[in-house]
């Protein structure tokens, strides 16, 4: 072969790869992406049941409630809206009522948020982005939940640098 | 006065930076080899500098001085001696101290090791190691100065997160940073080569021990904080796909890349540019991941609220870099001079093959974890790309590479006979369908997926050991004859058996967990009794204990199998006071290399307590696997022909191997 025949053959391998791998995420990505959602945009936009997307709130004052084996009900709020969510399993070591949460499921046919993965905030300085986000465009962010120490540096939840993924219940 | 010293300290290096990023360049292109040498004792002296800093601040936290606002905020006087000291890069000021020192460790151990690098390569890649640093500097004493004072000191700090209280974190974050960090030497060395727009086989040479050097600290950094999150966070997960470890991972498949691309140009002076590139990218993903980490821009659980400054900061230091290498690649790459040819079908072949699918690999992962920011930017919606996006992308494009890996090294360099190498791999190939068979009835005709995929790893297990027994003549020499050949057999070779191994058993390790796993989540009260795979969990009791800075409750169970008692497991759960947080201490047992994993959930009012208990089969290959792989590379490491002040060897490795 020569020079130009052999470059060829490592450029069209090259673009046959990357085509498969393009075409690998399209396909994924279309499939297995999650949107984020409010319960007041849950209200407006009216999410058919069964999609999957990720809620995320405060948990209401008072809302949390045991069941047996494991079932837990809790309503999860934003200022303006609220939405029943309900879950088996174990609730992660920082879920509290009062404070921020992001669930992953999907709505069943009578509106109650049916969450397989429960992730909660990771320690009293920190709130979701998602939630923050929400809570602040909805002008319900109080400046207490991020509170900064007056000396000007915040306390970070250092484990994010240490590479050590988030804080999560999940229930098969 | 410790903290004015360490913060003193620090600008005197960032001095000596800035002195070693203009003063040597300008040495080079007088040819002035006294200012070119200027660069060997301020890297030296950098390094004395910041190594003060880092001392002052651990001084700092070991002593618990409060008036500090860093210490006030991370540490606690009764916190345990090592999370004193750990809790120095707990935080995000620290950790950013630890990257600089780390950085100045590698800029001295060039100027200390260099010594037969040509003095203008050595000047160029000195300077702009000082580029890197300097910047650095700049972020940490403008930003992030992990000195500053509080106007009247409180009596008590505020704790290091619970989480965090840890051994993981005396090891985790000092590996994954000397290799993320160890990757700047051989963007340095790029830089430099292109600076100099000259570049040939002894540049690789010299790259490579530095590449691998850091690629053994990634392997065993991300290795250790798979294994740190499985056992800490109480879930028993292992990998999350979440976009810190991707920040990770990203840097580790380039580096992975880079290291065969370099080895084909060692070898046979090719793929010059294209392992330019991949240098400048590795260490670019490298500054993206601490982009990723310490600006919180992340959709992610992890990002922590940090103020917007910072951000600006890194993604700053991030475009000159970035932007910068990749401009002078664009503009000096064309002048570096054609590398040699080589068929498709040979050693050089398989390895841009490996290149091939371990960048795509690396992209996708960049998608997945970019993608949702990008679009957050653009149309503000919010979306998250979990596990399922990554297992149908990155995971397909791993599977043919696995398949590839066997076949690389059984290649000749130039033109390889494939015929010949499949041939070879017949046994291989044989074992791998054994295990399928055997699997697939053990299983009594379950799913396919998992036979077919310990299949594969078994095949690249066995096509290692094929490359070994090949290059030894074992089962065709006599056995004294090819003991004697592994005497002889170059170290790198043996590196690369083991690394290649280590994939295949990783793969085992987490085909077996996903597909295996068994669990149990429900309540429990003393004298229950909870069955999985095959063992029998009694909770015996709660009891209350304190610990230096926490409460905690523990549960014990007796864990039998077939009515005899084997052991006990303490799970338990803290509360810091302090903090006021929990954390779960999961309890594991290891037989062989599976687990039994126990960990406590909430306790009801009727004192039923909530428990998760897994069996985790072969879980521990997970683990295993990358650290076979980091011993291949130590063994190559030491191979005297990697190490740097190594004459050049004459051509004598095909010697060594079986005549064909």
């Amino acid at each position: 072969m020569t020079r130009r025949q052999r470059r060829l053959t490592l450029i069209g391998g090259s673009l046959a790869v990357l085509a498969v791998a393009v075409a690998l995420v399209l396909n994924a990505m279309r499939d297995s992406i999650v949107f984020f959602s409010t319960p007041s945009a849950v209200a407006e936009k009216h999410i058919t049941a069964g999609r999957r997307f990720r809620l995320g709130g405060l948990v209401e004052r008072g809302s949390l409630v045991h069941g047996d084996n494991l079932a837990v009900t809790f309503k999860v709020g934003d200022g303006t809206a609220t939405l029943p969510v309900a879950y088996k399993g174990i609730l992660p070591d920082l879920f509290r009522e009062g404070q921020g949460v992001v669930a992953e499921g999907a709505l069943d046919p009578s509106g109650v948020f049916r969450a397989d993965i429960v992730l909660a905030k990771h320690d009293e300085t920190y709130m979701p982005k998602d939630v923050a986000d929400a809570l602040k465009k909805q002008g319900h962010w109080k400046d207490d939940y991020g509170a900064k120490p007056d000396y000007g540096k915040t306390a970070g939840a250092a484990r994010a640098a240490q590479g050590v993924p988030l804080v999560q219940g999940a229930s098969q | 006065m410790i903290a004015e010293a360490g913060h003193y300290a620090l600008v005197l290096a960032l001095a000596l930076a800035l002195i070693q990023s203009t003063v040597p360049v300008l040495g080079a292109r007088w040819r002035d080899p006294a200012l070119m040498n200027v660069a060997r004792s301020t890297a030296l002296a950098q390094l004395l500098f910041v190594a003060a800093s880092f001392a002052a601040l651990v001084t700092l936290h070991v002593t618990s001085d409060f008036s500090v606002v860093n210490v006030f905020e991370n540490s606690h006087s009764l916190k345990p001696m090592i999370y004193k000291i750990t809790g120095v890069w707990g935080n995000h000021e620290g950790s950013m101290l630890l990257w600089v020192l780390i950085l100045a460790l590698f800029g001295g151990l060039v100027a200390a090791f260099g010594n037969n690098l040509p003095l203008s390569l050595r000047a160029h890649v000195l300077a702009v190691q000082a580029w890197i640093a300097s910047a650095f500097y700049l972020f940490i004493l403008i930003t992030s100065n992990p000195f500053l004072r509080i106007a009247n000191p409180p009596l008590e700090g505020r704790d290091l997160n619970p989480v965090l209280q840890d051994i993981g974190l005396a090891v985790h974050p000092p590996m994954l940073y000397l290799g993320y960090v160890g990757f700047s030497i051989s963007f340095s060395f790029a830089v430099a080569a292109l600076l100099e727009g000259r570049i040939d086989a002894a540049w690789a040479r010299w790259v490579r021990p530095w590449t691998l050097l850091a690629w053994i600290f990634l392997t065993l950094g991300i290795a250790m904080g798979s294994y740190w999150a499985y056992y800490e966070l109480g879930w028993g997960g292992w990998w999350f796909w979440d976009p810190v470890e991707n920040a990770s991972l990203m840097p580790w498949l380039a580096g992975t890349a880079l290291l065969h691309s370099a080895v084909v140009m060692e070898k046979r002076n090719a793929l010059k540019v294209w392992t330019i590139l991949l240098s400048i990218l590795t260490f670019s993903l490298s500054l993206l991941g601490t982009f990723l980490v310490r600006s919180g821009v992340l959709t992610s659980v992890h990002a922590f609220a940090t103020d917007p400054t910072r951000g600006v900061f890194i993604l700053l230091i991030l475009c000159v870099f970035i932007g910068g290498s990749l401009t002078l690649y664009a503009w000096r790459a064309s002048a570096l001079k054609q590398g040699g040819l080589f068929a498709p079908i040979s050693r050089e072949g398989a390895l841009v093959l490996n290149n091939l699918f371990l960048t795509t690999a690396c992209a996708t992962v960049f998608i997945g974890t970019l993608y949702p920011l990008a679009l957050e930017v653009v149309t503000g919606d919010k979306i998250s790309v979990g596990a399922p996006f990554f297992n149908l992308t990155f995971a397909p494009l791993f599977l043919p590479l696995m398949i590839a890996v066997p076949f690389g090294p059984l290649l000749a360099w130039k033109r390889g006979d494939l015929l010949g190498a499949a041939q070879r791999l017949v046994a291989a190939g044989i074992a791998a369908l054994i295990a399928i068979a055997v699997l697939w009835a053990w299983t009594r005709g379950g799913s396919a997926f998992a036979p077919l995929a310990i299949g594969l790893a078994v095949f690249v297990i066995a096509g290692a050991l094929t490359d070994l027994a090949e290059r030894t003549g074992l089962f065709r020499m006599p056995l004294t004859t090819a003991l004697r050949r592994a005497r002889g057999l170059p170290r790198s070779s043996w590196g690369t058996v083991f690394a290649h191994a280590g994939v295949g058993v990783a793969l085992i390790g987490i085909v077996c967990e996903t597909t295996w796993n068994s669990e149990y989540i429900g309540t429990m009260k003393p004298n229950d009794i909870a069955h999985i795979a095959g063992y029998e969990l009694k909770l015996d009791g709660l009891t209350q204990r304190g610990g230096p800075n926490y409460r905690e409750m523990v549960a014990q169970f007796t864990v039998s199998l077939d009515g005899k008692r084997l052991s006990d497991m303490t799970p338990s759960k803290r509360s810091f006071t302090t903090r006021q947080s929990t954390t779960t201490e999961a309890a594991l047992l290891t037989r062989g290399a599976s687990q039994l994993y126990i960990s406590l959930g909430d306790t009801a009012a009727d004192g039923a307590i909530a428990v998760r208990i897994y069996h985790k089969p072969m879980v521990l290959l997970i683990w295993f696997g990358p650290v076979l792989m980091a011993f291949g590379g130590l063994l190559s490491l030491s191979d005297r022909r990697l190490r740097v002040g190594a004459p050049k060897p004459a051509d004598v490795p095909r010697g060594l191997q079986a005549a064909e």
